[in-house]
C-alpha cells in the first residue's frame, strides 16, 4: 500500500518509509514497524507493570495470607495453601470497624459537599464575576495549598490550631472567652481535617468550573440580563444547567480521590487524637501494613483493607470511562488529510 | 452609585478574601517564624537570623545529614523524575497518537483508567516490589515509584499535544527517509515545547514536594532522606520542636516552588485541572 493511499484511508503513515513505490511493504518492513511501535511504548509498559499491575496482584494475594512482621521470611504467603479469608472476617469483626466506616463516610461527604464541590463552585462563580485580572489572582492564590509541600502546609495548620499563647486562632478566641486556649486539634479535630483537605481539594473543581463557565456563550448571559434576571437567577437558570457535566465529573472524581487520600490526615492527626478519632479507611490500611509505630507490620491484614479500596477504584475508574464518553477519546488517531 | 450598589460590588471581593485568608495567614506565620526567636500568634518575640544557620551544617545537630545532602537527594529525585517522565510519556504518547498497532486502543483505555485510579492504594504492594528489586530505602526506588505514578497523566497529556501537531512536517521528513525515532526527537518534540514545559513543571513540583512515597519507602531522616521527610522528622512529637529552624528549612524548601508560582501561573492553573487528584 502506498503512503498516499494509506493516508486517504485515514490510517497512520507506515512506521518506516516504504521505498517500494505502490507495492505492499515486505513482511520484514511490517515486522519492523510493529516492533517499532512497541519500542516506543516499552518503557511506559515496564513501569506501569512494575508499579500498577504487579502491586495489584501482590495486594490481592497478600490479603489472603496472614503475613506479618513475626512470620516474615518464613511464611510462604504466595502459596494457595496458606490462603484464607480470615483477614476480611477480621475487618468486619473489628471493634472499631463501625467507627472507621463512619469516619470515612463523614470525611468524604462533608469535605466534598463543603469544599471540593460547593467552595469550588462559589470561587469559580465569584472569580468569573469580578474583574478578570482580580479573578485570576484569587484563583492562583487558591492553588497555593496544593502547591505547598504537604509537610509545610500541615505545619501551618498545626500552628493555627496550636494552644495559647502560640496558636494563631487562640490569640483571637481566648480574649473573646471562647475555649480554654488548649490545642484546638485535640479539642475538635474534625473541622480541621475537613478544612485542611478541602482547601486543597477545592482548587480542582475551581479550575474545571471556571473554564466551563467561561465557555458559556456571552449571548446567553446578555439575554438573561436583558430579561431582567438577577445574578442568582442567572446562576440558577443559565450557568448551572450549562455546566452540569463538569459538576458531575468533579463530584464523582473527587469522591474517589477523597475516599483513598490520607496523606494530610496522617500528617495532621495521624488518626487521633485518642483511638481512631479521625482514622479513615485508607489510613487504616496504611497503618496496619506500613506504619512502624505499631512495630508489628500486618501486611496481610493491611492489604485486605486496601483491596477493598482497590476494587472500588477499578470499578469507579471504569465507570468514568463510560459515563464521560472517554471511549470517544481513544478512537483511531486523527490525521490531517492533505 | 448608591451605597447599596457599592456594597453589592464589594461582596464578591470580601468573600474571596475571607475564604483565602487561612493560606495567607499560614504563609505569613511561616516567614515570620523563620526570622523569629519564637512566635505568639502572629507576633514575633524578637527577630534573629540564627534559624538560618542550618545553611552551614546540620540544622538539628550532629548525627543527621547536612541540609545540602538532603537538598541534593530531593533535587536528584525531582530532576530525575522530570526527565524520565517527559521521555517515557512523550515516547508512549507519540506512539499512541501516531501509530496504529494492535493493542493501541486497550493501552490508551488503560492509561485513562489508571489516570482515574487512586494509585496510593497500591503502596503496600509496591513495598514488596521494591524489596524484591533491592530498591527499598534508595533514592532510585523512590524516584521510580513516583515516575510510575505520574505516567498515566503524562502519557495522556503528551498524546493530546501530539494530536494537535499537523502531519505535514513529519510526513516530509519521513519521505526524505528519516526514521520514526528521529522524527519524534528532531521534528515533533520541538514543536510541543509548551506541553513539555507544563509536564516538566508538574513533575518537578510533585517530585520536590513529595512526602508520602519517600516516607514510606525510605527510613527516617537518614542519608536517603528528601527535604519533606527530613522536615517531618523534626516536626514530630519525638523531639522538642525548634519552630524557628523548622520553618526556616520549610521556607528554604519552598524556594523553587515559589519561583514557579510567581512566573508560571497560567501554566499551573491549566495543568492542575487535569493532573492532580482531589484531596491530595
Amino acid at each position: 500500500m502506498s503512503l498516499a493511499s494509506r493516508l486517504k484511508r485515514g490510517g497512520a503513515p507506515p512506521l518506516f518509509p516504504t521505498h517500494s513505490k505502490g507495492g505492499m511493504p515486505s513482511i520484514g518492513d511490517r515486522l519492523r514497524s510493529r516492533f517499532g511501535s512497541y519500542g516506543f511504548l516499552a518503557p511506559a509498559a515496564v513501569l506501569v507493570t512494575l508499579f500498577f499491575f504487579i502491586p495489584v496482584v501482590i495486594i490481592l494475594v497478600l490479603s489472603f495470607s496472614d503475613l506479618d512482621a513475626a512470620n516474615f521470611g518464613t511464611l510462604q504467603w504466595w502459596l494457595p495453601e496458606n490462603w484464607s479469608l480470615d483477614n476480611y472476617a477480621k475487618i468486619f469483626n473489628n471493634k472499631f470497624f463501625p467507627k472507621i466506616l463512619g469516619n470515612t463516610a463523614f470525611y468524604v461527604v462533608s469535605t466534598l459537599t463543603l469544599f471540593n464541590f460547593s467552595s469550588a463552585l462559589i470561587i469559580a462563580l465569584l472569580t468569573t464575576h469580578v474583574e478578570r485580572r482580580t479573578g485570576f489572582f484569587f484563583r492562583v492564590l487558591w492553588l497555593l495549598p496544593r502547591l505547598t509541600p504537604s509537610v509545610i502546609y500541615i505545619m501551618m495548620w498545626q500552628r493555627i490550631a496550636a494552644r495559647a499563647p502560640h496558636g494563631i486562632l487562640n490569640q483571637l478566641l481566648v480574649p473573646l472567652g471562647i475555649g480554654t486556649g488548649g490545642n484546638l486539634l485535640q479539642a475538635s479535630p474534625w473541622p480541621f481535617v475537613i478544612l485542611v483537605n478541602g482547601m486543597i481539594g477545592a482548587s480542582f473543581g475551581m479550575v474545571i468550573f471556571t473554564s466551563a463557565i467561561e465557555a458559556i456563550p456571552r449571548d446567553y448571559m446578555m439575554a438573561s440580563k436583558v430579561d431582567g434576571a438577577s445574578t442568582l437567577q442567572t446562576i440558577r437558570y443559565v450557568i448551572l444547567p450549562a455546566i452540569k457535566w463538569p459538576i458531575l465529573f468533579v463530584i464523582t472524581y473527587q469522591t474517589l480521590s477523597l475516599l483513598t487520600s490520607f496523606e494530610q490526615i496522617m500528617l495532621l492527626t495521624d488518626g487521633g487524637p485518642g483511638l481512631y478519632h479521625t482514622e479513615v479507611w485508607a489510613l487504616t490500611a496504611y497503618h496496619r501494613a506500613l506504619s512502624n509505630y505499631f512495630g508489628n507490620n500486618q501486611w496481610g491484614y493491611g492489604a485486605a483493607w486496601a483491596v477493598i479500596l482497590v476494587i472500588i477504584g477499578v470499578i469507579a475508574a471504569s465507570i468514568y470511562m463510560r459515563v464521560f464518553k472517554f471511549d470517544e477519546l481513544v478512537e483511531e488517531p486523527k490525521i490531517d488529510l492533505l | 452609585m448608591t451605597l447599596r450598589k457599592r456594597f453589592g460590588r464589594a461582596v464578591p471581593y470580601v468573600l474571596l478574601i475571607i475564604t483565602v485568608l487561612p493560606v495567607i495567614v499560614g504563609y505569613f506565620w511561616l516567614i515570620l517564624s523563620s526570622f523569629s526567636i519564637s512566635t505568639e500568634g502572629l507576633r514575633s518575640t524578637g527577630f534573629t537570623l540564627s534559624n538560618w544557620s542550618f545553611l552551614r551544617g546540620s540544622p538539628f545537630g550532629r548525627g543527621y545529614p547536612s541540609i545540602w545532602k538532603v537538598t541534593l537527594n530531593t533535587f536528584v529525585v525531582a530532576i530525575g523524575m522530570t526527565i524520565a517522565v517527559i521521555v517515557v510519556s512523550s515516547l508512549a504518547g507519540y506512539a499512541l497518537s501516531r501509530l496504529n498497532f494492535p493493542g493501541r486502543k486497550s493501552f490508551l483505555s488503560l492509561t485513562l483508567i489508571l489516570h482515574a485510579f487512586p494509585s496510593v492504594t497500591l503502596l503496600i504492594g509496591i513495598y514488596f516490589v521494591l524489596r524484591t528489586l533491592k530498591l527499598y530505602n534508595t533514592v532510585l526506588g523512590v524516584g521510580l515509584v513516583m515516575i510510575g505514578f505520574e505516567l498515566p497523566f503524562g502519557i495522556w497529556l503528551m498524546k493530546g499535544f501530539f494530536d494537535n501537531v499537523s502531519w505535514d512536517m513529519e510526513r516530509a521528513a519521513m519521505i526524505d527517509g528519516a526514521s520514526r525515532l528521529r522524527v519524534w526527537g528532531e521534528i515533533i518534540l520541538p514543536t510541543i515545547k509548551p506541553g513539555i514545559a507544563a509536564l516538566a513543571i508538574f513533575a518537578f513540583i510533585s517530585g520536590w514536594n513529595a512526602w508520602l512515597i519517600p516516607k514510606t519507602f525510605t527510613i527516617g531522616a537518614g542519608q536517603q532522606a528528601t527535604l519533606s521527610v527530613y522536615l517531618e522528622n523534626f516536626r514530630g512529637d519525638t523531639v522538642a520542636v525548634q519552630w524557628g529552624a523548622v520553618t526556616a528549612v520549610g521556607l528554604f524548601q519552598l524556594i523553587p516552588v515559589a519561583i514557579f508560582f510567581i512566573f508560571t501561573q497560567d501554566l499551573l492553573l491549566s495543568i492542575y485541572a487535569g493532573g492532580a487528584k482531589g484531596g491530595t
